[in-house]
């Protein structure tokens, strides 16, 4: 079984990042919507339209780019779109126009007249973007976009998806957590075929685990600035971090729910003469939460 | 779809018409007969193995770059899928069809040819081949390698098409040979190369090519699994 009572709802222009490990059942339910497999229990909907009933009618809404962005590397560029333009019946007269729009926006004017199957890993990952948007849908799913490409591609195709998905809702699968954190409004975390959070970035931040953490550096004996460390009300543990010199310590403070200790500790460095050199609060991050909630043995 | 952009498909079809050419023009002229009566008894065992080249990759590639994903997911039902999967195959063979027609003009040249006898050779030839493309798509969309899947549809083109035979009738009995020879595909191929075009070999034709392309769309909605 690879989904396990799964229940979500995107809103109208929303930016959904669905996050998950590996092997959690993020592409199971992009097909699922998409229509490439059947629930065997449970509805969808797409813009009010049943997904599993009315597929078709459900696809032409859509715009999808799966994992792995298959193509028919035999067929040129412009072949495969006109081709995907004719399936989507995007209108003669309006065909010309609309593809040259979503070619030059996606940045594969240059590679137009070649073989996909000489293209690079860049630009096919374009081609993938364009086949799903010529049809300008108002929804777009992707499924891993920037896998395997380089940083730089990386950012390209990331500003893209931003720039795509102010007029659209997106739904972007993804186990690459900066890239939710760059493009996606909410979040939705899926570990083995189960939601185990949803919501935005900042409500996850909020929820998850109630701790924060401090990071200290201060000029010290250890132990004694240790047990002071400890003692600071609101601080839950402290941990050495790193060693710049014998006295020279930076401490991790793990701080509990909504105290703020960072002024209880300047106060407590300077009562024992201590020196502050660092006093820096950290989110507990998207990275830390994921974790967390994905962790299997 | 794009089978013509590949170079393979050039070689394939050379390799099969030269092979067709040869053995045709090997008794020839010993029959020393203005008939294309012997290539068209020929056509079919070379259909035999050239249609299930033309299948085996059909789904197969499809499934292996995971372009079966993005065509399904596409707003055309699964049906259409298999029929441009169908025609493009049966297009296929009609190129190599149309590049065989040297051999009907080369041989009237040297004496009178009987028309209706090539025309109806060639459309026995059409239908009968599609017969075979239906058949190996199919088991294309079901064999788990390509090898398997021209083996499989080889042998089972083999079987329908024997099926009629004088050779398999000799051993059944009524009403079994009555059935036999109505299945096959063979006969119903003899009887169109005779050069008379009958409805019901027709039909046979027609009904024998939807049904196979009718149980390939279920076997394609059946692989929509959970």
């Amino acid at each position: 079984m690879a989904l396990d009572d799964i229940s979500f709802e995107v809103k109208k222009g929303e930016v959904l990042g669905f996050l998950g490990p590996n092997g959690s059942g993020k592409t199971t339910t992009m097909r699922i919507i998409t229509g490439f497999i059947s629930p065997t229990s449970g509805t969808v909907e797409v813009a009010g339209i049943n997904a599993v009933d009315n597929s078709l009618e459900v696809r032409k809404k859509l715009g999808y780019l799966p994992e792995n962005n298959p193509l028919y590397t035999d067929m040129l560029t412009s072949e495969y779109i006109n081709f995907v333009a004719d399936i989507r019946q995007i209108k003669k007269d309006k065909k010309k126009a609309r593809i040259t729009e979503i070619a030059s926006v996606c940045g594969i004017s240059e590679v137009w007249s070649r073989p996909i199957g000489e293209l690079s890993r860049g630009f096919r990952q374009r081609v993938g973007l364009v086949q799903a948007l010529v049809h300008k849908p108002d929804i777009l799913i992707l499924d891993e976009p920037t896998s395997g490409l380089d940083p730089n591609q990386i950012a390209e195709i990331r500003s893209l998806i931003k720039k795509i998905g102010k007029e659209r809702t997106v739904i972007l699968c993804t186990h690459i957590l900066p890239e939710v954190s760059a493009t996606c409004d909410k979040v939705i975390i899926i570990n083995i075929g189960k939601i185990v959070a949803q919501g935005t970035i900042s409500e996850l931040e909020k929820q998850a685990s109630g701790k924060q953490a401090i990071y200290t550096k201060i000029k010290g004996p250890k132990e004694a600035v240790s047990r002071a460390l400890d003692g600071v009300s609101g601080v839950v543990d402290v941990k050495v971090a790193d060693r710049e010199n014998e006295n020279l310590i930076g401490y991790n403070l793990d701080v509990a729910g909504d105290k703020d200790p960072r002024e209880s500790i300047f106060n407590t460095v300077v009562k024992n003469n201590w020196t502050l050199l660092e006093l820096k609060r950290e989110r507990v991050s998207l990275e830390d939460i994921f974790r967390e909630l994905t962790i299997n043995e | 779809m794009s089978y013509f952009n590949s170079p393979i498909a050039y070689v394939v079809v050379s390799i099969f018409l030269c092979l067709t050419n040869w053995f045709f023009f090997q008794d020839f002229f010993l029959r020393n007969q203005a008939s294309m009566r012997a290539y068209f008894t020929l056509l079919p065992w070379i259909f035999l193995l050239l249609s299930p080249a033309i299948t085996m990759r059909s789904w197969a590639e499809e499934k292996r770059s995971g372009t079966l994903e993005t065509l399904l997911t596409l707003p055309i039902s699964d049906f259409e899928v298999v029929m441009a999967k169908f025609l493009s195959s049966l297009l296929f063979l009609t190129v190599f069809l149309i590049f065989s027609l040297s051999v009907p003009y080369s041989i009237s040249n040297l004496g009178s040819l009987d028309r209706g006898q090539v025309l109806g050779g060639y459309i026995g030839a059409l239908l009968l081949g599609g017969a075979f493309l239906a058949l190996g798509l199919l088991i294309s969309s079901l064999a788990k390698n390509q090898i398997v899947s021209f083996l499989i549809s080889a042998a089972a083109g083999f079987l329908l098409f024997i099926l009629g035979s004088d050779m398999v009738l000799q051993q059944t009995a009524e009403p079994i040979s009555s059935l036999f020879r109505f299945l096959s595909l063979g006969s119903h191929f003899s009887s169109v190369n005779r050069g008379v075009l009958d409805s019901r070999d027709l039909l046979f034709y027609f009904s024998f090519i939807v049904f196979f392309l009718y149980l390939n769309t279920k076997s394609l909605e059946s692989r929509q699994w959970k």
